[in-house]
C-alpha cells in the first residue's frame, strides 16, 4: 500500500451526448478512449462542454440516453459518483470549511471505515507529497490559495482513486504560482500513475501537462491527439487558432505552390489543388534577405519580447503574416525581407470554418 | 428510482406542512360567508356575517389605518434619518444605538407595553387616547425601518454620492432630501410594507395599551373571538385576511426581486 | 468656538458632522422617552415590591412562577427543535427541487408570516377546537370527538403555525447559499447521500439553525396573543404576567416577571449572535 503506484483504470466514453432538462444542448454524442495511466486534457473555450463531460465520467450528470461510461470495461453509467471511486479536483476547490486540513485529506478514507492510525498515516504521507507540511491542523480559511489546491489533490488522490478528474484546478491562481504548481502537477500526476482526466482552457497547461489532447468545440470534439499532433497537424482552422498563434492563408494554387502577393510559395500535398487554406506557426517562418526566398514582404511592426520577437509582415500574403524571429536579428519597420518557408512546415486545412 | 422515492416522501411532507398551514386558514374563511358553520356549507353562502362585522367593527378598521399610518409616518421621519446618521458615523456607538433600538423584537410585547403603562398611565388624556398606541407600535416597529433603510445604504456606496454631491457643493440637508433619500428608497419602501403589517397585526402591546374607545382591529378580533359566534368571528378575520395579504404578497415580491438583482 | 476660524473646507465638514447629529436626535428622544425611559421604570417597579430586590427572585423561588417558567421554556424549546426539523426538511426540499406548482407551495408555507397571534389562536381553534375539524373528522371517524386546542398541544401546534414560515424563509436562503460543490466533493470521495447531510449540508446551515432557532425560541417564550385566545388552563409566562397585572393588580410581580421574560428571550438572542458570528468556527 504506497502512494505512488500504478492503480489506475481504463475509461471509455460511448456517445455520450447531454441535453439538460432546459434545453441547453451542452455536449453532442462523443466516444473517447482513455488508456490506464494515461493523461488526457480536454480543452476548449468556455462554455464548450468540458466541465460536462467530466461531470458525466465522475457520475454526477448522466449522460443522454444512450451514452455510457466504462471504467475497465465495466459498465458504470447508472453507478452514483460515491461508488464508482474517482477522486476528483474542483475548480473552487470545495474544500469543507468545517473541517481541518487533515481532517479534509482524511474524509474519504474515514467514509471508507479507515482506522484512525492507518488514516492518519496515509494522512502523513500526503501532506508530505503535497508539500503542505505543518499545516495539518489549520482551518480551510487559514489557507493560501496555492496551499488550498494542494489540500484538494492530496484529499481526491488520498482514497486512491482509479481515475484522477480535475476541472480547471489551477484557475484561480494567480499566473506565476499557476506555473509552478503546474510542474508540480506534472511531477505529481506522473509518479502516482493513475488515470488523469484534465479540463482546462489553458493551452500551454494542456500542452504540458497532457499525454493525449482533446480539444473541444461548442459541444464537439474538434481534434484528439498528443500535443505536439494538434499543435503541428491541426485538423481544422479551429484547432490551428486555438493551440499557439497560427497564420491562416487562403490563396489559389497553381503547380503546388500558393499564388501570393508576395510571390509563389511551394507547398506539399496534392498537385491537383486549385485553392488551399494554409497554416503557417509563426515560429516556422525564416526572415532573410529580400530576394533570397520566393515570398517577400515588408515589415510592419517589430515587438521585442526579449527571448524573441514577434515581426508582423504586410503585402507578402492578402493578410498580414506573423513571425516570430530569432532575437538576434536586427529588421526596423519599413524594410523589405524574404520570407522562408519549409513546405513541410505549410500545413493545409480542410476548406471552410 | 430512490430518488423516485425521497423525492415523493419530501414532496408529500411539505404538503402536509403546507396543509396544515393553510387549512385553518380555509376554514375560517368558508366559515366567514357560511349561513350555518355547524350545518356546514351546505346551509348555503351569505355575506351577512361580514356586514354584521362592519357594523360592529369598522370603528376598529378605520383606527388600525390610523395608526398603521401614522406609525409609518412617525419611523420614516425619525428612522431614515436615524439610518443615515448611523451608517454615516459608524463605529461602536452606532452598533450600541442599533443594539438598543433592536431589543423591542426581543423583549415580550407584554413587557413594554406594561412599561409604558407604569410610567405613562397616569398621563390620563394621552393613556386614553390612540397615540399611547401609537407610541408602542412605533418602538415596536422602528428597528425594522431603520435596518430595511441601513441595509440598503451598506449595499450602495452612500460615501462617494453624499461626497460627490458635496463637492457639487450642496449642503447637508439637500444631499440627505435629493441623494441620500432617493438611493435609500428600496429599503424604505421595504420598511414601510413590513411597518404597516406589522402595525396592522399587532396584538401583544395594543391589548394592554388599548382603551374601550381605542379598539384596534386585532383587540376586535380577540373580543370577537370571545363573545361572538364563530360566523362572525370567521367573518372578521376575513377581513383581516383581505387587508394583511395583499401587504404579505408584496413583501413577498419586494424580497424576490431584492434577490434577483 | 475656536474651530469656526479654520478653513472653509472645515467649516463644511464640521456642519455635516453636526448635521448628522441632528439626523439621530429625534430617534434618541423617541427611544429614550417611550423605551429606556420605561423599561427603567419597569426595572426599579419590579423591586418595589413587598419582597423589594427579591422580588426578582420569586421568579425561581416561587413554586407557582417556577413551574409556569419551567413549562414555558420547555414548550418554546420545543417548539423551536420541531420547527427547525421541519422547516429543514421542506425548505431544503423547495430550494432543491423545480417543479410546476412550487411557487404556490412557497407561497402556502410563507403567507401566515405575520398573522397577529391572536389570529393564529383562532384558526387553532378552527383546526382542533370544540366545532374544529379535526374533532369532526375523530367523530366520524372512531365516533370520538378529539379536542385539545385548549390545551398545552393546541398552544404547541399554534406555536408551529407561526414559527414555521419564518424559519422555512430563513433556511431556504441559507439552502441557497450552500456550495453545492461541497456535496459533490463529498459524493466522489464515497459519502452516502446521509453522511453528506451529516458531514457537509448541517454543519453548513449551522449558523442559520442557530439564528432562526434563536428567533423562533424567543418568540414562543414571549407569544401572548395565541395563549389569550386559546386561554383555557394554559399556565405560561406571558399569561401569569397579564393575569398578576390586570386581576391582581400585582404591578410590582408583573413587572419583575416581565423583566425576566424580557432579559431570557434578549439573553438567548444575544448568545445566538455571538455564535452564528464567527460562522465558521461554530460549524465545527
Ligand atoms: N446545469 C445546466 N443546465 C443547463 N445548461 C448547462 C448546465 N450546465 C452547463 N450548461 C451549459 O452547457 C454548456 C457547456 O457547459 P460546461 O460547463 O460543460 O462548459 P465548460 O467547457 O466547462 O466551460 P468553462 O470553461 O466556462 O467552465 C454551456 O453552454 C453551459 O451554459
Ligand atoms: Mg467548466
Amino acid at each position: 500500500m504506497n502512494v505512488i503506484g500504478d492503480h489506475g483504470a481504463s475509461v471509455r466514453v460511448e456517445t455520450c451526448g447531454k441535453t439538460f432538462v432546459d434545453g441547453t444542448r451542452a455536449l453532442e454524442p462523443a466516444t473517447l478512449d482513455i488508456a490506464r495511466g494515461e493523461t488526457l486534457v480536454l480543452l476548449g473555450p468556455s462554455g464548450c462542454g468540458k466541465t460536462t463531460m467530466l461531470r458525466i465520467i465522475a457520475g454526477l450528470e448522466l449522460p443522454d440516453v444512450g451514452g455510457k461510461v466504462l471504467f475497465d470495461g465495466k459498465d458504470m453509467t447508472s453507478v452514483p459518483i460515491e461508488k464508482r471511486n474517482v477522486g476528483m479536483v474542483f475548480q473552487s476547490y470545495a474544500l469543507f470549511p468545517n473541517m481541518t486540513v487533515a481532517d479534509n485529506i482524511g474524509y474519504g478514507l474515514k467514509i471508507r471505515g479507515v482506522g484512525k492510525h492507518e488514516r492518519a498515516s496515509r494522512v502523513a504521507e500526503l501532506v508530505a507529497l503535497t508539500n503542505i507540511t505543518g499545516l495539518e491542523n489549520r482551518r480551510i480559511t487559514q489557507l493560501s490559495g496555492g496551499q488550498r489546491q494542494r489540500v484538494a489533490l492530496a484529499r481526491a488522490v488520498a482514497i486512491r482513486p482509479g481515475i484522477l478528474l480535475l476541472d480547471e484546478p489551477l484557475t484561480a491562481l494567480d499566473a506565476a504560482l499557476r506555473d509552478r504548481l503546474r510542474g508540480e502537477l506534472n511531477r505529481l500526476l506522473r509518479a502516482l500513475g493513475i488515470t488523469t482526466i484534465y479540463v482546462t482552457h489553458d493551452q500551454a497547461e494542456a500542452m504540458e501537462l497532457g499525454d493525449r489532447v482533446v480539444v473541444m468545440q461548442k459541444g464537439v470534439i474538434a481534434q484528439v491527439g498528443t500535443p505536439r499532433e494538434i499543435y503541428f497537424e491541426p485538423n481544422s482552422r479551429f484547432v490551428a487558432e486555438f493551440i499557439g498563434a497560427a497564420n491562416i492563408i487562403e490563396a489559389p494554387v497553381e503547380n503546388g505552390q500558393l499564388l501570393l502577393p508576395g510571390g509563389r510559395q511551394p507547398i506539399g500535398g496534392d498537385a491537383n489543388l486549385t485553392t488551399a487554406v494554409a497554416m503557417i506557426r509563426p515560429e516556422t517562418i525564416g526572415i532573410v534577405a529580400a530576394g533570397s526566398a520566393p515570398l517577400s514582404g515588408t515589415i510592419d511592426s517589430v515587438s521585442f519580447i526579449g527571448d524573441r520577437q514577434r515581426m508582423i509582415i504586410g503585402g507578402a500574403s492578402s493578410k498580414i503574416i506573423a513571425v516570430d524571429a530569432p532575437n538576434t536579428i536586427t529588421a526596423k519597420a519599413g524594410e523589405r525581407v524574404g520570407l522562408l518557408i519549409a513546405p513541410d512546415a505549410v500545413r493545409l486545412l480542410p476548406p471552410g470554418n | 428510482m430512490r430518488d423516485r422515492l425521497i423525492f415523493t416522501g419530501q414532496l408529500l411532507f411539505t404538503l402536509t406542512v403546507a396543509a396544515f398551514l393553510v387549512v385553518p386558514a380555509i376554514l375560517s374563511i368558508s366559515a366567514g360567508v357560511t349561513v350555518n358553520y355547524f350545518r356546514g356549507i351546505s346551509s348555503g353562502v351569505t355575506l351577512q356575517w361580514v356586514f354584521q362585522v362592519w357594523d360592529l367593527y369598522a370603528g376598529t378598521i378605520l383606527l388600525s389605518f390610523v395608526i398603521a399610518f401614522a406609525t409609518l409616518a412617525v419611523t420614516l421621519l425619525v428612522g431614515v434619518p436615524a439610518a443615515y446618521a448611523l451608517h454615516t458615523h459608524g463605529g461602536r456607538w452606532s452598533r450600541i444605538v442599533e443594539e438598543v433600538i433592536t431589543l423591542p423584537i426581543a423583549i415580550p410585547g407584554l413587557a413594554i407595553a406594561l412599561a409604558l403603562i407604569l410610567t405613562y398611565g397616569g398621563f390620563g388624556e394621552f393613556r386614553r387616547s390612540w397615540l399611547f398606541i401609537l407610541t408602542g407600535h412605533v418602538i415596536f416597529t422602528m428597528p425594522f425601518m431603520v435596518r430595511s433603510v441601513m441595509a440598503v445604504f451598506s449595499t450602495v456606496d452612500i460615501k462617494t454620492l453624499d461626497e460627490g454631491a458635496a463637492s457639487l457643493g450642496a449642503s447637508p440637508v439637500r444631499r440627505f432630501l435629493g441623494v441620500i433619500v432617493p438611493n435609500a428608497v428600496p429599503g424604505i419602501l421595504a420598511g414601510a410594507l413590513m411597518v404597516v403589517t406589522l402595525s396592522l397585526g399587532e396584538f401583544n402591546l395594543t391589548w394592554m395599551l388599548h382603551t374601550p374607545s381605542t379598539k384596534t382591529l386585532p383587540i376586535g378580533l380577540a373580543d370577537s373571538y370571545a363573545s361572538m359566534r364563530l360566523e362572525v368571528a370567521s367573518a372578521y378575520t376575513l377581513i383581516f385576511f383581505v387587508m394583511i395579504i395583499p401587504l404579505l404578497v408584496a413583501m413577498q415580491m419586494f424580497a424576490d426581486r431584492e434577490q434577483g438583482r | 468656538m475656536q474651530y469656526g476660524v479654520l478653513t472653509k473646507g472645515t467649516v463644511v465638514f464640521m456642519s455635516h458632522k453636526s448635521f448628522v447629529w441632528l439626523c439621530l436626535l429625534p430617534l434618541a428622544v423617541v427611544t429614550t422617552a417611550f423605551f429606556l425611559l420605561p423599561m427603567a421604570r419597569l426595572v426599579v417597579v419590579g423591586a418595589e415590591g413587598p419582597q423589594g430586590l427579591a422580588g426578582y427572585l420569586a421568579i425561581l423561588t416561587e413554586p407557582r412562577y417556577r413551574a409556569t417558567l419551567i413549562n414555558t421554556i420547555v414548550l418554546a424549546a420545543a417548539t423551536t427543535v420541531v420547527t427547525l426539523i421541519i422547516a429543514t426538511v421542506a425548505g431544503m426540499f423547495l430550494q432543491r427541487h423545480r417543479f410546476p406548482g412550487r411557487a404556490v407551495l412557497i407561497a402556502m408555507l410563507t403567507f401566515p408570516l405575520a398573522f397577529p397571534g391572536v389570529v393564529v389562536g383562532f384558526l387553532i381553534i378552527l383546526l382542533a377546537g370544540r366545532q374544529g375539524l379535526i374533532g369532526d373528522l375523530s367523530n366520524r371517524l372512531f365516533g370520538e370527538k378529539i379536542v385539545f386546542a385548549y390545551s398545552i398541544y393546541g398552544l404547541f401546534l399554534g406555536y408551529l403555525y407561526f414559527s414555521i414560515p419564518r424559519v422555512i424563509l430563513t433556511i431556504m436562503a441559507a439552502v441557497q447559499k450552500l456550495d453545492v460543490g461541497l456535496e459533490e466533493a463529498a459524493r466522489s470521495l464515497g459519502a452516502s447521500p446521509w453522511a453528506v447531510q451529516r458531514d457537509v449540508v448541517l454543519p453548513a446551515l449551522g449558523p442559520a439553525f442557530v439564528a432562526s432557532g434563536a428567533i423562533a425560541f424567543a418568540t414562543a417564550m414571549g407569544a401572548f396573543g395565541t395563549a389569550f385566545t386559546l386561554a383555557t388552563n394554559i399556565d405560561v409566562l406571558p399569561m401569569l404576567i397579564y393575569t398578576e397585572f390586570t386581576l391582581a393588580a400585582n404591578f410590582a410581580t408583573s413587572a419583575a416577571l416581565s423583566v425576566g421574560l424580557g432579559f431570557i428571550a434578549w439573553a438567548i438572542l444575544a448568545l445566538a449572535r455571538s455564535f452564528s458570528g464567527g460562522t465558521v468556527a461554530a460549524a465545527g
